[in-house]
């Protein structure tokens, strides 16, 4: 691998990089500038939101705002962080030169950008953007959307390249590039979450683009996919979207789950309790996701069975789940833990990513889920899981490997501040919105009743003083990379993992003759 | 060398993770005809996929009702809509009958054409609670066929129907739907972006779309 010694320097070497480690840091702020531009957009969701009546923008803004946080932040916030992960520890914890295809790894980073972009130009064309909703259902997002929907379909086809490559990489990383004596039930486990992950993805993502291409015929060739007039169902378009998206809500959680798998142990100075269970329950839980998707239509008028089937299959992913919320409070469970930054949020994500299972729970319960359906309870469900769940566990891996990557410690003070100011936030902006979906406030609308005021007017505080809290993490982040103690090569007390072998910042290459693994 | 043995390996691995993605955006595909022999082999989507694929056997079905079962009452109601690019007027004459199951009724409707154009409509007609269908047996429908409406056209359609006696006890009532399409709506459905039909649906996202 000698020819890639010559590092260009400027613009280039970011264009032309096929260094893991350059292309983690491209990934991991690609994400961090989508999850912004996505937090914008959830701030004017919230500013409408913070009083009864219409104020500050149109419905049809106010759908595309929805529509098109959704997507930024699925597709551009926390799917890319997590592949930015990837990049930067899949390899070194591994002990790998690199990713297995450095070139393909290259084009799956610079699709990105190019798609985003066209994701987001769609707000200036005529008609605007998207605004039929992240599941961007058929008939809206076919026969009433507007023209720049293509774009929208184009944009998607090109995340979803993107990810498979991705995807092939890792998959390809893991199985083929592991040191001598790394046996795959050594592996860390954020490398068994991702290799599963990526599995996950490629089974996913081309039925994805499927349905997208479905859209597009039926919207300008004539098939009639969705269309009932010509022999098609709606409904179809749920199945499909759905087939993808239930898998989809793992991918991205199932990195988190590694992430946070990884940070607990350190800070308790324990082993992780359970590591073989914890690689079952993974895989456990990845393959019943395949098989529950209806629980998202449960509305729809199925036939009993049905609900029953999908109902019991949900509710069964409690079980692996629950094995992993045990396993890291047994880890926690008389360890000596401390609570630096990093801890702070793994042991946040515990707690609140299981009120999110709870409620996930419920929603699995089909006679129940007829009334949640479509409520401010299921915005709160998917929140618990999605922010408190995966987001937390990006920062809480940032806090704990950017020692790693830049080479110096971050302000410790401020980390802790951001954490509680977000914790706290958080809750006040989520929280509540379980009773107003309990209550019937329906999702997706940009006015409501005035008995929903006080609850509506806790969450947009809750979120502003969030969103703002974000821009905390910024400072601390660039902080750390202009400066700060210096890290040491294990950076905390006895961590285990083969990144903490090498030093901080990790050289540009690393492992370049495999290390031997006991 | 060790770095050409990955190579190869990497090579493979990713040559088979291909076939896979192939594999499942056809699997995405195939989910269409999965779903359509699903539905008509359980009877579920509450649509009547014979009508559709015009080898209804009406005759036959009636043939085999052979009591009117008394005891026990179904309320039909009726409902009619229009696909949104056909400017025509379509509503039942009656919203609700009460029918014994094995009894003939008939219903009638209502069209008008409100264009100056000559239209030929296809009415789809489907039934709630989905598992219904196959017990609600139409002997004479304007559904079997294409309906060719003058400009300004009005006309009376009439449903001739009868609810098996085999339906199940627990399905008390019943909805039957019709929507009317142009046959060429197709391609017109693509014209309309209006915006301001554009908000309206996607303000009723939340009651419509589930
Ligand atoms: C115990 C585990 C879980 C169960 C039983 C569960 C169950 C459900 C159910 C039944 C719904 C549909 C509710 C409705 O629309 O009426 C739902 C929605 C959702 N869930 Fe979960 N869930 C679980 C975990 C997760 C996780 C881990 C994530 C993501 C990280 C997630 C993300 C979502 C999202 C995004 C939606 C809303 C989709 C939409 O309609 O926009 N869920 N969940
Ligand atoms: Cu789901």
């Amino acid at each position: 691998m000698s020819e890639h010694h010559d590092k260009p320097t400027g613009i280039k070497r970011w264009l032309f990089t096929t260094n893991h480690k350059d292309i983690g840091t491209l990934y991991l702020w690609f994400a961090f500038t989508m999850f912004l531009i996505g937090g914008a957009m959830a701030m004017v969701i919230r500013a409408e939101l913070l009083k009864p009546g219409m104020q500050v923008v149109d419905p049809l803004f106010f759908n595309t705002m929805t529509t098109m946080h959704g997507l930024i932040m699925v597709f551009g916030a926390v799917m890319p962080a997590m592949v930015g992960f990837a990049n930067w520890l899949v390899p070194m914890m591994i002990g790998a030169p690199d990713m297995a295809l450095p070139r393909m790894n290259n084009w799956s980073f610079w699709i990105l950008p190019f798609a985003a972009t066209m994701l987001v130009s769609t707000l200036f064309m005529e008609g605007g953007g998207p605004a039929f909703g992240w599941t961007f259902y058929a008939p809206l997002s076919t026969t009433f959307a507007p023209k720049s929907t293509d774009f929208f379909i184009f944009a998607v086809h090109l995340l979803g390249f993107s990810s498979i490559m991705g995807a092939i990489n890792i998959i390809a990383t893991i199985l083929n590039m592991r040191a001598p004596g790394m046996t795959l039930m050594k592996m860390p486990l954020f490398v068994w979450t991702w290799l599963i992950t990526a599995f996950l993805l490629i089974a996913v993502m081309p039925v994805l683009a499927g349905a997208v291409t479905m859209m597009l015929t039926d919207r300008n060739f004539g098939t009639s996919f969705f269309n009932a007039a010509g022999g098609g169902d709606p409904v179809l378009f749920q199945h499909v979207f759905w087939f993808f998206g239930h898998p989809e809500v793992y991918i991205m959680i199932l990195p988190a789950f590694g992430i946070v798998s990884q940070i607990i142990p350190t800070f308790a100075r324990k082993q992780l309790f359970g590591y073989a269970s914890m690689v079952y329950a993974t895989a456990a839980i990845a393959f019943l996701s395949f098989i529950v998707w209806a629980h998202h239509m449960f509305t729809v008028g199925m036939p009993v069975a049905g609900e029953l089937y999908f109902t019991y299959a949900t509710v069964m992913i409690a079980v692996p789940t629950a094995v992993k919320v045990f396993n890291w409070t047994a880890t926690m469970w008389k360890g000596s833990m401390t609570f630096e930054t990093p801890m702070l949020w793994a042991v946040a994500f515990v707690f609140l990513f299981t009120i999110g299972g709870f409620t996930g729970l419920m929603l699995g319960v089909a006679p129940a889920d007829f009334q949640y359906h479509d409520t401010y309870f299921v915005v709160a469900h998917f929140h618990y899981v999605l922010v408190t769940g995966a987001v937390f566990a990006i920062i809480a891996g940032v806090y704990y490997w950017l020692p790693k990557w830049t080479g110096h410690m971050y302000d410790e003070k401020l980390g802790k501040l951001h954490f509680w100011l977000s914790a706290i936030s958080v809750n006040v902006l989520f929280f509540p919105q379980h009773f107003l979906g309990l209550a019937g406030m329906p999702r997706r609308i940009p006015d409501y009743a005035i008995q929903f005021s006080e609850f509506n007017f806790m969450s947009s505080i809750g979120g502003f003083a969030f969103g703002l809290s974000q821009l905390l993490f910024l400072y601390i982040v660039i902080k750390c990379i202009r400066g700060g103690e210096k890290a040491t090569a294990q950076v905390w007390d006895n961590p285990e993992g083969l990144e903490w072998t090498i030093p901080s910042p990790a050289p540009y290459h690393t492992f370049e003759t495999a290390p031997e693994v006991k | 060398m060790q770095g050409q043995q990955q190579n190869i390996a990497n090579n493979k691995t990713t040559r088979r993770l291909l076939v896979v993605v192939v594999a499942m955006f056809g699997f995405g595909f195939a989910l269409a005809p999965m779903y359509s022999a699903l539905c008509k082999a359980f009877g579920i989507n509450g649509r009547f996929v014979e009508i559709q694929e015009g080898n209804y056997d009406a005759k036959n079905k009636v043939a085999q009702i052979t009591k009117v079962d008394e005891g026990r009452s179904v309320t039909v109601q009726f409902t009619a809509s229009r696909n949104q690019d056909l400017n025509w007027e379509f509503r039942p004459m009656e919203n609700t009958v009460s029918v014994h199951p094995g009894e003939i009724r008939t219903a009638k409707f209502y069209a008008r054409n409100l264009t100056d154009r000559t239209i030929v409509a296809q009415a789809v007609p489907s039934i709630v609670p989905g598992q219904a269908a196959k017990y609600f047996n139409k002997i004479e429908c304007f559904c079997f066929t294409q309906q060719t409406f003058k400009p300004g056209e009005a006309r009376e359609m009439p449903l001739r129907f009868v609810v098996d006696p085999n339906l199940p006890n627990k399905i008390t009532m019943l909805t039957l739907a019709y929507t009317f399409f142009d046959t060429h709506q197709g391609q017109a459905a693509n014209d309309v972006h209006d915006s301001s039909i554009t908000k309206l649906a996607v303000h009723s996202v939340t009651t419509d779309a589930h």
